[in-house]
């Protein structure tokens, strides 16, 4: 079989030498830029949440003139010097933009456009002097602009994986502090973390994340390998430990798509198109995650409409109910609307599933539906009392407990009644004791 | 000539990007600017393909459009999506960024345009492009034409909407209050700072415009917090940047915009040294 395809099309084949990791380069590329994506991704978690995401877009850009004063004091392109090198500029980015904001009248996004353009300038200036300079040596050290993610081979390979290993080692050390710095600061002052050796800590693991993943997607890129992973995982988990390993198998996932892709086609740019890929994978995750994507929150808030549109018409069945004394009396359309003006539509779908879920039934009297009779079942009138119940407790509650007028309690109870829920309700009905009257001095229904 | 003609282009552009630039810094936009120059890149890439020429109008538009369109999505995010928005803006200037670069290198051969322009651009170069009027008469070179028409649009646009800007600015919410469409101003300003990044997409790049736009406002804005005179030494800080960063430029023999940037840090910190000094002494 796998012979069949392999001779069928060179695009299988390609595929297939990709993922078999046949190739000495294209493993060794592969398992760099992955190892690289999921460091950042990890990272990014917890400065995503701090809301610090930006700050790793200037610490990225701040790298640049680290890079080139490394090249230009030790003359060559020796790993260890422009680490150490990018180290300290993207260091100094952070203690700049701190130091702006706290000691200046200007603001936090503008302090970090302000470093991160100046920093940015700065490197340019000298890459461009670099590369005039003539230094034969200097070849390839623009890469770090947009990432060379092929030349992740030999000793630097091992290098950045030895980095990226010690900061997953870190970070899974102290995740209890870090999630703990990154949700209530203030809280783990208190109870006496050292929180300032905790922010240390973390600005020191973003810079090293932003040092290390440059080499795969560059500094103009990087800031979406510490944000994009981070907010994606967040639309589908609100537990942490779950949202940093989702990132990083969203990040390493991507990695592995850019590698593909430039694989494929030699003159596509590898670090733009894992980040084009995970940016993919974070719409995907907008639209599309249960509970806070898009779509389930449209149709969750479709479903509450629907419901208190529903609950709105019992209501109005229970009220008709009182006024007649009978509170299985049958209504045309027209006298449910003269005791509430609903719109008739609305009115008219919200009784076919009312009649649906059991809590009316229609009595087909005549020709023209517009004079056919509804009338409460059992289960119906339960639940429009019940409505009402709590519509009128809850007035007692804010004239009696907020001390609000009479005349003011009517709108807030009219939202109030479809959101309190059976545990309040009981709570409600033992704290004000069962109160037989509302403010307007209407019965309040007990069953 | 030729330095002439540099400093002319890089102070008209400077100047432009100063001015658009204090309402960024007072109205928090500073990252939404940065936002858009990346995003734009796109729109640019976008407009050629459809006009098949790198024509200014149809970049202007087209960028136009994905600055617009930038802002738009990251308000999206923030608001629909319950994206706080750092966040917001980060996920959406890198996606369409690293598009742009993907586009750039897909249609390397048909298209003019390289990842070195794309980031820094090439001031040094707009003087050899330049207008013949007719076919033979020097009207000078495209770029001032083109910065100059655009300065005068900025400066149009803050005349006529000096009092809707100031408020919008200052306090967004008693200038709805009075009746002023403040989102109207929104976009405006979001179309104009789309629009110069642009214009000075060629001369500066689309990293480096980030810094004009910025850097000048925010240091005049250290010392004054009255917005005719914030517009003014921004103004002036504008022309400085172009003409100590072109010096810069040629003394290390480097990129020009990233030398206006250098200076536009130098400037800054002269700019912190000076206030706090203003402030011990009172």
């Amino acid at each position: 079989m796998l012979l069949l395809l392999y001779s069928l099309n060179p695009m299988t084949d390609a595929l297939l030498k990709f993922f078999t990791l046949q190739d000495a380069n294209v493993r060794y590329v592969v398992l760099g830029t992955v190892l690289l994506a999921i460091s950042s991704a990890v990272v990014g978690c917890f400065t995503f949440l701090k809301k610090k995401s930006l700050a790793g877009d200037a610490v990225a850009h701040a790298v640049l003139p680290g890079i080139c004063l490394a090249f230009l004091l030790a003359g060559n392109k020796n790993p260890w010097a422009l680490l150490a090198g990018s180290f300290i500029t993207g260091w100094l980015s952070l203690v700049c933009i701190d130091f702006i904001t706290s000691k200046t009248k200007l603001k936090e996004d503008t302090a970090i456009g302000l470093v991160l353009s100046i920093f940015f300038g700065v490197g340019i200036l000298l890459l461009t002097a670099i590369q005039h300079g003539g230094n034969a040596e200097q070849a390839g050290l623009e890469g770090f602009i947009f990432g060379k993610a092929a030349a992740l081979i030999g000793a630097d390979l091992v290098l950045f994986m030895v980095l990226s290993a010690l900061l997953l080692c870190t970070v899974a050390l102290f995740f209890k502090e870090l999630t703990l710095i990154a949700f209530d600061e203030q809280y783990a002052k208190v109870i006496g973390f050292p929180v300032r050796w905790l922010e240390l800590l973390l600005t020191t693991l973003t810079v090293l994340a932003v040092v290390v993943g440059i080499q795969a997607v560059g500094v103009v890129l990087m800031a979406a390998m510490l944000i994009t992973p981070a907010a994606a995982a967040r639309f589908w988990t609100d537990k942490l430990q779950v949202m940093v390993v989702l990132a990083a198998l969203l990040g390493a996932l991507a990695a592995v798509g850019g590698c593909l892709v430039s694989y494929l086609h030699t003159n596509m740019p590898t670090g733009a198109w894992i980040v084009f890929l995970v940016s993919l994978l974070a719409v995907f995750s907008f639209l599309f995650a249960p509970k806070k994507g898009l779509i389930a929150r449209h149709y969750k808030q479709k479903q509450h409409k629907l419901r208190f549109a529903e609950e709105n018409i019992l209501k109005t069945f229970y009220h008709l109910g009182e006024k007649q004394k009978d509170f299985f009396h049958s209504y045309t359309l027209n006298e449910i609307v003269e005791k509430r003006k609903f719109e008739s539509t609305y009115l008219q779908k919200g009784l076919e599933r009312l009649k649906k879920q059991g809590y009316v039934v229609q009595q087909k009297v005549g020709a023209n539906p517009a004079q056919y009779l509804w009338q409460f079942t059992t289960e119906g009138y339960e639940r429009g009392l019940r409505v009402t119940k709590l519509h009128r407790l809850w007035e007692i509650y804010l004239t009696k407990y907020l001390r609000i007028a009479p005349d003011h309690v009517h709108e807030d109870a009219e939202t109030m009644e479809h959101i309190i829920t059976p545990e309040l309700e009981k709570t409600l009905e033992t704290w004000l004791n069962y109160p037989k009257n509302d403010p307007h001095n209407t019965e309040i229904p007990y069953r | 000539m030729f330095a002439f003609w540099t400093i002319l282009v890089a102070s008209l552009t400077a100047v432009t990007c100063a001015l658009l630039g204090c309402y960024l810094v007072l109205r928090k936009m500073a990252m939404v600017s940065d936002a858009i120059s990346h995003s734009i890149l796109p729109g640019i890439l976008v407009a050629f393909f459809i006009t098949g020429s790198r024509d200014s109008t149809a970049m202007l538009i087209g960028a136009g459009f994905l600055g617009l369109l930038t802002t738009i999505i990251i308000e999206f995010l923030h608001r629909k999506g319950n994206l706080q928005s750092d966040a917001a803006i980060g996920v959406t200037f890198t996606a369409l960024f690293a598009l742009g670069v993907i586009l750039v290198s897909a249609f390397a051969e048909q298209i003019d345009l390289d990842t070195d322009c794309v980031l820094y651009g090439e001031i040094a170069y707009t003087p050899l492009d330049v207008w013949l009027l007719g076919g033979t008469t020097n009207m000078g070179p495209k770029a001032v034409w083109t910065m100059t028409i655009l300065l005068l649009m900025v400066l149009l646009f803050i005349y006529l909407g000096y009092k809707e800007l100031l408020l919008t600015s200052f306090d967004s919410a008693f200038a709805s209050a009075i009746g002023l469409r403040t989102m109207l101003w929104h976009y405006l300003l979001v179309g104009a700072v789309s629009m110069t990044t642009v214009a000075a997409f060629e001369s500066v790049g689309a990293i480096l415009v980030v810094a004009l736009l910025i850097c000048p406002a925010a240091t005049a804005y250290l010392l004054s917090s009255r917005l005719p005179v914030m517009l003014g030494l921004a103004t002036c800080f504008g022309v400085f940047l172009a003409i100590s960063g072109y010096y810069l430029a040629v003394w290390i023999d480097g990129s020009i915009a990233g030398a206006m940037s250098t200076m536009a840090g130098v400037l800054f910190v002269v700019a912190l040294g000076v206030s706090k000094v203003i402030k011990s002494n009172s």
